[in-house]
């Protein structure tokens, strides 16, 4: 009997084991990424992010979180257990860990800079800062440049699948085909799931206008009959799998759900689109303010941030990136379209606690 | 001397038990009667008249998961606690089994076999049926808690079977009693404080279930567990937060004081009574 048992155990383990080498295929390169770290040996940096957005070494890419240690000397402590921007805001706020490196969107950094939340950041000691490219700098958020350096860019669009969908639609109404009920998915944020229908209404996404916003939700209580579902990493399996014909997401993740099934098209709808910036930010918690420094400029080391781009396929606000002829995705029409195909584009703001907890509560009302 | 070692013997529970489960519940009171600035306020608890219809699907659903693991249960309980001691452990292994894995890989699982393309409808369609829609239906909800739950129910009442003295049996047998009610006066009645256990060990968690709704459900579905997380996690309203789970902690409170009036001495045999 105890045999037995050893056996299954044993079974059990083996399986286990035969998962693992596919993400220990590491690249640990990093031939010219010195830098001046002295001081710095010996010290820990707490980094927050969101889950898979970091190039982190799976597939034989570039794990950078283990270069940075191995360049700098400094312990990295790597926390993505954050899946929202709000899952951040409640990290920082409930003062629970000192962090040193925080990337959250654009309204998000707005939010902390007004609520005297965020560090300075001394750009004069990154030199790599050079590298960002102008139409990401001086943005709403952050007008002087003091509080962010860009990480990525993205833009929201809608995905389906071509051998489910008839046509080549181009409107945020696709969302409500009915044609297509209980195979549509939409977002499970209420942020993101709003703008679907203030688009399609040809709202602003930042009016403070409370009956916009009813008027916006009675629009989204309408499509709950035609949806499959409210997701948001669990797009990826749906889609991927043929389980979904429609779905809005970021356009960096189609590309990653289009190299796993090839019948699934993407476009931005004609009524405009949201646009975001992803940037590094240094809390005001921080306890490493200098090894964060380092840190920002490491990841915009030209090496670094190609290995990021092509990772993550997202936008990248890198000039060294954007100009590499060996960067996959230079001039690629989704991330990087041309300005006659540039979609009409509304940054998320931080909107008002009032309308933040007005819209919330009609969110709760529409799913159920 | 007696006293002292007692005290001593008891001090880390007590310990622990003081910091990790009664601070933590003042401090949730705490959250549940003030507002933002600290203040005392009962506006939180008012709001609770808007959640009404999630606390009433959670209840409802985890009554339905927990009768549907105890008419499972049951008789796999009986079942093992008679098959022979070589086999018993094999099966109580195969029933463990799927616990050694985590809940959240085992829930995301499902989530791929029961969609519209996933194993379950691929099959349907080469028999020619289907595809059925088992995703964002209260039934996938249910089926994912009778399917993580289970073995909660299943061990008490195993382990309460497994102590049962055969002579007992036997002895009624001899008497005359015929196979339903050495069941119904015999069995049954002894096997109580375990099926009490089971049913509060399915119950709570189901009660208070938040991501296997959320993934099963195709967050079509708002348990009060998903709606607590939304006001921790997303509107950073730990006030409302807290008292929605100090009003959760009150029900189920009151359906373990209930269902403890069903037996007096249960406890006896049982894990959690």
């Amino acid at each position: 009997m105890k045999r037995f048992f050893c056996v299954i155990v044993a079974c059990a383990m083996l399986v286990a084991l035969a998962a693992l080498p596919v993400s220990c295929k590491r690249n640990d390169s990093v031939a010219n990424l010195e830098g001046d770290y002295t001081g710095l040996e010996g010290t820990s940096l707490y980094i927050v992010n969101w889950g898979e957005y970091i190039s982190d070494g799976s597939e034989g890419t570039l794990d950078i979180i283990k270069a940075f240690e191995k360049v700098s000397g400094i312990n990295v402590t790597y926390d993505d257990s954050t899946p929202s921007n709000e899952a951040m805001y409640a990290k920082l706020k409930s003062g629970a860990v000192a962090v040193d490196i925080v990337i959250p969107s654009d309204y998000m950094i707005q939010r902390m800079i007004k609520e005297d939340m965020l560090q300075k950041i001394d750009t004069s000691k990154i030199p790599n800062y050079k590298y960002i490219l102008d139409e990401y700098k001086n943005l709403f958020f952050d007008p002087e440049n003091e509080y962010s350096v860009p990480y990525n860019v993205g833009m929201v669009g809608i995905i389906y699948n071509k051998t489910m969908v008839e046509g080549t639609p181009d409107s945020w109404e696709l969302l409500w085909d009915s044609r297509y009920k209980n195979n549509i998915l939409s977002f499970a944020n209420p942020r993101d799931a709003f703008a679907t229908a203030q688009f399609l209404l040809g709202q602003d996404v930042n009016n403070t206008d409370k009956a916009l916003w009813d008027v916006a939700a009675a629009k989204l209580k309408e499509q709950n009959p035609v949806l499959q579902g409210r997701v948001m990493d669990e797009v990826f399996n749906k889609m991927e799998g043929g389980n979904a014909a429609v779905a809005p997401y970021y356009a960096g993740d189609y590309l990653t759900m289009k190299s796993i099934n090839d019948d699934l098209e993407f476009f931005y709808p004609k009524e405009g689109t949201n646009i975001f910036v992803d940037s590094m930010c240094i809390p005001k918690s921080a306890k490493n303010y200098e090894a964060a420094l380092m840190f920002i400029n490491f990841m915009l080391e030209n090496e670094v941030a190609l290995a990021n781009a092509e990772y993550l396929c997202y936008a990248s606000a890198h000039s060294g990136v954007v100009s590499n002829p060996d960067y996959s995705l230079k001039d690629n029409e989704i991330l990087y379209p041309d300005s006659e195909h540039k979609p009409k584009t509304q940054y998320f703001y931080d909107l008002d606690p009032e309308i933040r907890s007005y819209y919330e509560k009609l969110w709760e009302g529409i799913v159920r | 001397m007696k006293k002292l070692t007692k005290i001593f013997i008891n001090s880390p529970y007590v310990v622990w038990s003081a910091m990790f489960v009664i601070v933590p519940l003042f401090i949730v009171i705490y959250y549940a009667f003030t507002d933002a600035n600290g203040t005392f306020t009962f506006d939180n608890i008012a709001a609770l008249k808007d959640y009404g219809y999630n606390f009433g699907i959670s209840i409802l659903y985890s009554f339905i998961a927990t009768v549907l693991t105890l008419i499972i249960g049951y008789p796999v309980a009986y079942e093992l606690s008679k098959a022979p001691q070589r086999t018993q452990k094999i099966q109580m292994m195969l029933i463990m089994l799927p616990m050694w894995m985590n809940l959240l890989i085992r829930t995301y699982t499902w989530m791929n076999i029961l969609d519209n393309n996933g194993v379950i409808n691929k099959i349907l369609s080469l028999m020619g049926l289907g595809p059925v829609t088992f995703l964002g239906t209260p039934g996938a909800v249910i089926f994912g808690m009778v399917y993580n739950y289970l073995p909660y129910m299943i061990l008490p009442i195993y382990t309460v079977m497994a102590k049962m003295d055969d002579s007992l049996l036997e002895a009624a047998r001899d008497l005359g009693c015929n196979g339903f009610n050495v069941w119904k006066r015999l069995i049954l009645p002894l096997s109580i404080p375990g099926v009490i256990s089971g049913i509060t060990m399915v119950f709570v968690p189901s009660v208070s279930t938040f991501y296997i709704s959320q993934k099963l459900g195709s967050g079509k579905i708002m348990l009060i567990g998903d709606t607590i997380e939304r006001q921790m996690q997303t509107n950073y309203n730990y006030h409302l937060g807290a008292s929605l789970s100090l009003v959760l902690m009150v029900i189920i409170l009151v359906s373990m004081f209930i269902m403890n009036r069903f037996s007096d001495n249960a406890g006896e045999g049982g894990m959690v009574a």
